[in-house]
């Protein structure tokens, strides 16, 4: 706008480098803080020159949390549960758009109700299923048994504590994703399958051949934004994994990270700083190289 | 809205959706029964099926102070937390949609704090918050024990309060920059031309045009901060000092796993879930009224 207003440009400059500051301040302060030796970082006020153990404070850190394993189950659970979501939500939209059945809509309610509780309300008895997955089943049957005691059958158990499928599967049952395509696939045009159906596509290959490829972006979104949500779960894994020295995801390992004031040592600072960024630099990454994606997908799905 | 070109392979429509119902049978809807049939129930000490107990569990919950304790700090939490972050969010917003120079580094810097992950943030907050090390510990220098949130419940709560505004702030920046980026340039520029400045033109223009988009903002952050606070507390407070932080999911947590009490912890649980539940449907309801303008 054509328009000649120093002051309040100023103004516009300082407020935004002020903000600026405010939110990069804790960032910067996790790797001055990281960057010290043991005794500078117990000074206090700490000194806000960064010191030259950062390395030596990292690869400490690494060590000490065996952070080689624990990244790497973060790293298969956060990819497990952004893939899960981007192929089961495609998955049952299409089921919900390009068929016309009688249940098709009670589906779709269903689905979409569960974005409504999120996990976090509903810990006890998730864990519960959790522990025995087939538990619902069981339920179901022994119900059903009550009326008809023929059909009494007992399930085996399932047990998902301290196991991949435990930290992925409870994360990807939730209608972010299906709703997301749904919304997609409403605006695909009709001469598009009807084309495909001409030349004698069937739903697979429409579904593979025409619809994947066109929804391209949106699953870049919802893995983007899933990858990120998956790794900083922290409130499921800790109940999920309940034997926490040989299984353990980056977040839960924090809450390890600074050792209780034993002896009446100050903690060690400068390391668990050092954890803290190690774990917070897989998702800062992914949302720094994938910016577009990661806003995009943030606003459609919670449209 | 619905397809005219369908497809009739009824066992395909079926098998794509299958595990997708069986997945939110089995971690949504299940659990979120059994939340209401414990809720109902006690299990009697001696083993045996669950007793139905009526409200009995519902009124020991609301009998219960520490409780009434809980809500009203996850009440204080989520309100201060909205204004503290949606307020930040917003004066930033409004000066980076100026476009001076600089506007998109700003932009992309911003929203960064909500990558990263609570139990991250909480750790880095505690660290700058702790008494003895860090910067505000630097206030002891001036008297001794004036700051210290391991011992002073408010100081811990407002510790994470400051964090949890914080990673929201970035969030509701992508939001906020988004509404404002929507608002029609002419309809600015014709506030330009009869001589409202840039600030009255924020105040009055900009801001009143955006007023749905701060509705839907308040309704996801008090939800948030309902529900998304455990990691936060976890690692800085672990509820203390003497309850001080303990939101309602922390207690639902402590109750059900540190306790035991599965049949408390479910009714707690069920209260929460219901409050959820108001406040998604109100802004489902907004959302309706948003495309109907938009």
């Amino acid at each position: 706008m054509v328009e000649r207003t120093p002051l309040i440009n100023l103004l516009t400059h300082a407020v935004l480098l002020l903000g600026l500051v405010i939110l990069m301040a804790p960032l910067a302060l996790v790797v001055i803080a990281a960057s010290h030796d043991f005794k500078t970082v117990n000074l206090s006020p700490m000194p806000l020159i960064p010191g030259g153990h950062l390395w030596e404070n990292l690869r400490a850190a690494w060590v000490g949390n065996n952070f080689g394993q624990v990244m790497f189950t973060s790293l298969v659970v956060a990819f497990g549960v952004a893939a899960g979501k981007i192929i089961l939500s495609a998955m049952s939209a299409f089921s919900i758009v390009y068929f016309r059945y009688r249940l098709r809509m009670v589906f779709f309610w269903i689905i979409f109700i569960t974005l409504m509780l999120p996990l976090e309300v509903r810990i006890v008895p998730t864990y519960a299923v959790a522990a025995n997955a087939l538990s619902p089943y069981q339920g179901l049957i022994d119900a059903l048994a009550s009326l008809v005691p023929a059909i009494s059958i007992k399930l085996p158990e399932w047990n998902l504590l301290n196991t991949y499928q435990g930290l992925i599967l409870p994360l990807v049952a939730t209608a972010t994703g299906t709703f997301l395509y749904r919304q997609f696939f409403l605006t695909v045009p009709e001469e598009l399958t009807e084309a495909a159906r001409m030349d004698g596509a069937g739903a697979l290959r429409f579904f593979w051949d025409v619809l994947l490829p066109l929804s391209k972006t949106n699953m870049a979104a919802l893995g983007v934004i899933m990858f990120v949500w998956a790794w900083n779960q922290y409130l499921w894994p800790i109940l999920v994994v309940t034997d926490q020295n040989h299984f353990s995801t980056a977040t839960m390992q924090l809450s390890k990270a600074v050792p209780g004031l034993a002896f009446g040592e100050p903690p060690v600072w400068n390391t668990a700083m050092a954890a803290t960024l190690i774990v917070m630099v897989p998702p800062l990454i992914v949302v720094i190289l994938a910016q577009r994606w990661f806003v995009r997908g943030l606003i459609s799905t919670e449209k | 809205m619905e397809k005219r070109v369908t497809f009739n392979n009824l066992w395909i429509a079926a098998a794509f959706i299958a595990p997708q119902l069986f997945l939110v049978f089995t971690f949504f809807y299940w659990p979120t029964g059994q939340a209401l049939y414990w809720s109902l129930t006690l299990e009697p000490p001696f083993g045996g099926g669950n007793q139905f107990v009526g409200l009995q569990n519902f009124k020991a919950v609301f009998a219960d102070p520490h409780y009434w304790d809980s809500v009203i700090r996850s009440v204080i939490f989520a309100i201060t937390v909205t204004l503290l972050s949606v307020g930040f969010a917003a004066v930033l917003a409004l000066f980076a949609d100026r476009n001076l120079r600089g506007h998109q580094l700003y932009k992309f810097l911003y929203f960064l704090p909500y990558a990263v992950p609570a139990a991250a943030v909480g750790l880095a907050f505690r660290f700058t918050f702790t008494p003895e090390a860090g910067f505000l510990g630097a206030l002891n220098h001036l008297h001794p024990g004036l700051w210290d949130p391991t011992r002073n419940g408010w100081q811990a709560l407002l510790q994470i309060i400051l964090g949890q505004s914080w990673k929201m702030a970035g969030y509701n920046f992508i939001f906020l920059l988004a509404a404002l980026q929507s608002v029609p340039r002419p309809v600015i520029e014709a506030a330009a031309m009869d001589g409202a400045g840039v600030l009255r033109r924020m105040r009055e223009i900009q801001l009143p045009l955006i007023t749905p988009t701060f509705f839907f903002l308040f309704v996801i952050n008090i939800t948030d901060s309902f529900v998304d606070s455990f990691g936060m507390i976890d690692v800085t407070t672990k509820g203390g000092p003497s309850r001080a932080t303990e939101l309602m999911v922390y207690k639902i947590y402590l109750d059900g796993f540190e306790s035991k009490d599965y049949s408390l912890a479910a009714a707690q649980s069920i209260i929460l879930m219901l409050l959820i539940v108001v406040m998604t449907v109100l802004q489902f309801r907004f959302v309706e009224r948003r495309v109907h303008y938009s």
